[in-house]
């Protein structure tokens, strides 16, 4: 698109989009988020860069090809429910563990590693559509 | 390791031993026939051993744990008759793996070769050994898959193919019936097992569903072991290279059916159906089998036809229910195994050496093969049931149980006669014509064969007489054994080769008295057995031809109307279909939500509620499609503010996320679409569109007020509300039941995101010119075009 406005403003509205994302997956145990609606909120941060500046620039922003991205979340999101098998407890349990950095305790746990993957699952699928759909012209 | 580790390697051995096979064919050429025929050996010597203790009457079981979820275990059962098959199954299983080392010397592709026979072997080992239900499903039906591999191996001719194909689609087919019928069982009874089932007789006959479990596994023994009238893959399954064929007939598939009925014997057995059903069938398949051999002029087509006669007498025998039947079963398949082994390697030789199978231009051989010569008349007597082979004992064994002055057995034994002295004609058409006479000119130059050919034939033939001379020893480790287990119950096998006088000897002495008739009128016989078929004309085979056929055609009218390119006419059918889902029960069943109580609506709720409205108004009453797509936002943020309303952020949060989306993929797919900006059409053709539009608008209203009618019952939103902080550590439940309660089904659920990313991305690649079109797949257009 060639509005000057809205090319200036984009990348702003990209990267705070892209940082809300990550905000509400990590969020997502205790308040309203998640993997799925944060993979969602960077998939519209994306289509909003590429409808501003064209599909080969997103694509050279996320390095990895989409679907590479997708298939790492998967991946992720698979070995995060087998660690479980590790601990010799069934598939799939969340395991937690509290490490204390500077005096504060952050909860981690396999069930985070596993909405993570959930995360890039939705970004890297639904961006690969929405980017295959907008380059018509070099397939 | 014990002996249950040993055993579960022995069934494994052949199996690894196939994945060995093309690497070591590759290092010692056809000399590899040597070492992978220690596989089957070894399978031999391990069960071999297990001989003497089950002779005392103790079946060996063991096996390990496979799903217990469903309570299924890998689990074996040796007895009389599993360990009879065994033995047969590995021990020519060795002779034939040599065989293959010499008959196919030099095959491109003979550590291929090796390999599906060594997996046929381990599939049949399993099938006879298994103890569970389901482990005998899966060994039969991997020995169906086997053996088409075997059949199509010269995959590059036709025939061979659609032998193969045709094998496997009957009697692949028959293995769902059995299927069904084990879990009949499995139903009346309770047990997974044959070994717990064995008891369970007078309950299982007792039962309603017997005649149903009965013919549901009749379905499948007897397509495996081609009784008429599913016999004819068997004859086409000749196609394959003559080791497979000479394993295949003797030991292995065809008795596989044999070797379940037998197994269930004692479980279905002794009923008035059962008595019916398998002599009748036997008895036909028999006669039928043997007039179609004595057509044939291919010594190979000859003695697959014999083998469909004697699994006719062996399945009429197995539910004949008289003394001595069983006995005269065990023996007879016992015999049949030796000679028949022998006689396919023999007809595989002269192939091999001269060059032709057919019986009218072959003649006058003995000078130059007398070794085959002298092992095919062997075979040939004991085919014969002639003195002193072990085809003598089961036939006057077999005339022992005929031999009786009521008229079933009066009838039968007419049967059996006529088909064993056809069966008597061509044993001795198969191995004597070919060496007697005056040498007629073949092909190639005879000569005798090489030690791998002859190896394998000459034991069998050996072993037939060996057999029949030490028959005390035998009957007491191997015949007893089996024939109790067969009947349930101790049985005791005592014939030998001293003459009783009395109506067997006799039988036996009319049987050959015709089949000595029959030899030296073969040529006029043959001609008028082909007269004969030749008026009749049609036969099961081209049957399954024109059943293959009229599948192609109809599957081809199927999907040429369904799937007929158009976008527009797979929507509506969709749409029309879910309407139809949504509208139709409810009216039919009488479960039309009541009128609902409407509750006062604050302003800014109805406020929401009528952007929606004017948003779908919006929809359609747009000019291009670019502004309808966009109002379609319109009402999709209104209903993300009524979830937030109503207090479920999660949901409004991805439905403001998935609607932003939409509107934008939606716009991007109809840039793509290169559609016209507007819908052109006029008002009466987008009529039917919006009535199905609205169809489908009301089905799915009418469900929610239904649905929100029914009681809500709580206990999984009380379980999550209570659990989700203690057990998961999240106060957020939406979120904890997506990634931790439920976390298995999102696994799922984003595997399908990915997949479904990978399908768009591939079909928006598609370019249209380069897809095949369905027309070019007509059945009719390729039979037209060849």
């Amino acid at each position: 698109m060639k509005s000057l406005i809205f090319r200036t403003i984009t990348p702003v509205i990209t990267s705070v989009m892209m940082l809300f994302s990550i905000f509400v997956l990590l969020r997502g145990h205790n308040e309203p988020g998640g993997g799925f609606i944060g993979g969602l909120i960077a998939v519209a941060a994306l289509s909003i860069y590429g409808i501003a500046f064209g599909g080969e620039t997103v694509r050279r922003a996320i390095v990895f090809h989409p679907l590479s991205i997708a298939g790492a979340g998967l991946l992720l999101a698979t070995l995060s429910g087998l660690l479980s098998m590790v601990f010799h407890v069934p598939f799939m349990t969340g395991l937690w563990v509290y490490p204390v950095v500077f005096g504060e305790e952050i909860p981690l746990s396999s069930v985070m590693t596993f909405d993570i993957g959930v995360y890039l699952v939705v970004v890297g699928a639904v961006t690969s559509i929405a980017l295959s759909l907008e380059e018509r012209g070099e397939d | 390791m014990n002996v249950t580790d040993l055993t579960f390697l022995a069934l494994c051995l052949p199996f690894l031993g196939a994945l060995f096979a093309p690497l070591l064919t590759r290092m010692l050429g056809h000399n590899a026939a040597w070492v992978l025929a220690l596989i089957p050996a070894a399978i031999f010597v391990h069960f071999a051993g297990f001989t003497a203790e089950i002779a005392q009457g103790t079946p060996i079981t063991g096996g390990y744990t496979w799903v217990p979820s469903f309570n299924v275990r890998f689990s074996w059962l040796i007895d009389g008759l599993s360990l009879s098959f065994i033995l047969l199954i590995s021990g020519i299983g060795a002779l034939i793996v040599l065989y293959a080392g010499g008959y196919l010397k030099g095959h491109a592709h003979q550590g291929r070769f090796f390999s599906f026979l060594l997996m046929f072997m381990g599939s049949m080992l399993g099938l006879v050994a298994s103890d569970s239900f389901l482990m005998l499903f899966v060994f039969w039906e991997l020995t169906s898959i086997t053996s088409f591999l075997l059949i199509g191996f010269d995959h590059h001719r036709e025939a061979a193919r659609r032998a193969a194909f045709q094998a496997l689609v009957v009697t692949g087919g028959g293995g769902l019936f059995l299927l069904a019928g084990l879990i009949v069982l499995w139903n009346i009874s309770g047990v997974t097992q044959f070994s717990a089932l064995m008891s369970l007789g007078p309950m299982v006959k007792a039962s309603p569903l017997y005649l149903a479990a009965l013919v549901l596994v009749l379905g499948g023994a007897f397509t495996k072991s081609a009784q008429f009238p599913f016999h004819f893959w068997l004859p086409n399954a000749m196609e394959a290279p003559t080791p497979v064929s000479a394993y295949l007939h003797s030991a292995t598939m065809v008795k596989a059916g044999v070797y379940l009925l037998m197994r269930l014997n004692p479980v279905l057995g002794d009923t008035p159906e059962w008595q019916l059903i398998l002599p009748v069938f036997g008895a036909a398949t028999l006669v039928i089998g043997a007039l179609l051999a004595v057509r044939q002029t291919d010594l190979k087509l000859m003695l697959a036809y014999t083998t469909m006669s004697s699994l006719g007498l062996l399945v009429m025998l197995t539910g004949f229910g008289v003394p001595y039947a069983i006995e005269a079963a065990v023996l007879y398949l016992v015999a049949h195994s030796l000679f028949k082994g022998a006689l396919f390697m023999v007809a595989g030789i002269i192939d091999h050496e001269t060059g032709t199978r057919d019986v009218t231009r072959l003649g006058g051989l003995r000078t130059a093969m007398p070794l085959t010569f002298a092992i095919a008349l062997a075979a040939a007597i004991s085919m014969g049931g002639l003195p002193p082979f072990f085809g003598f004992l089961a036939k006057e064994e077999v005339y022992a149980a005929l031999s009786s002055s009521d008229p079933r057995s009066i009838v039968f034994a007419v049967l059996v006669i006529t088909g064993n002295a056809l069966m008597f004609a061509i044993a001795f058409a198969v191995a004597l014509k070919p060496f007697s006479g005056k040498l007629v000119a073949t092909p190639k130059h005879p000569h005798e064969a090489p030690v791998l050919l002859w190896l394998g034939p000459a034991v069998l033939a050996l072993a037939g007489l060996v057999a029949a001379v030490l028959s005390a020893a035998g009957h007491a480790l191997i015949s007893t054994p089996m024939a109790s287990a067969i009947a349930g119950e101790p049985r005791v096998i005592t014939i030998s080769l001293v003459p009783h006088i009395g109506v067997p000897l006799a039988l036996s002495g009319i049987t050959g008295v015709i089949g000595i008739a029959l030899y030296l009128g073969l040529a006029r016989v043959r001609a008028g057995v082909a007269s004969v078929l030749a008026w009749i004309g049609w036969g099961p085979d081209r049957g399954f031809d024109q059943a293959i056929r009229g599948l192609v055609r109809f599957s081809f009218a199927v999907t040429r109307r369904l799937q007929n390119g158009r976008l527009d006419s797979y929507m509506t059918m969709t749409f029309t279909a879910i309407a139809a889902v949504l509208l139709v029960p409810p009216f039919v069943f009488g479960e039309l939500a009541l009128a609902p109580v409407f509750p006062s609506i604050p302003l800014h709720e109805l406020a929401i509620m009528v952007i929606a409205v004017i948003g779908l108004f919006a929809v359609v009453l747009a000019k291009d499609r670019l502004t309808a797509i966009v109002s379609l936002g319109i009402q999709g943020f209104s209903v993300a503010v009524i979830f937030l309303l109503y207090g479920a952020p999660d949901l409004a949060f991805t439905q403001f996320m998935i609607e932003t989306l939409a509107v934008v993929i939606l716009a991007l797919v109809m840039t793509r679409l290169r559609l016209s900006p507007s819908d052109h059409r006029p008002f009466r053709e987008t009529l039917p569109d919006a009535a199905i539009a609205i169809a489908c608008g009301l089905g799915a209203g009418l469900l929610l007020l239904k649905v929100t009618q029914v009681p809500f019952d709580t206990a999984l939103s009380d379980f999550f509300a209570q659990y989700s902080k203690t057990i998961a550590h999240g106060a957020n439940i939406v979120n904890v039941i997506i990634v931790d309660f439920r976390g298995t089904d999102t696994l799922g659920e984003i595997a399908v995101v990915m997949i479904a990313g990978l399908a768009i991305l591939s079909l928006v690649r598609l370019r249209a010119g380069s897809m095949r079109r369905i027309a070019d797949n007509d059945p009719d257009a390729e039979e037209a075009g060849r």
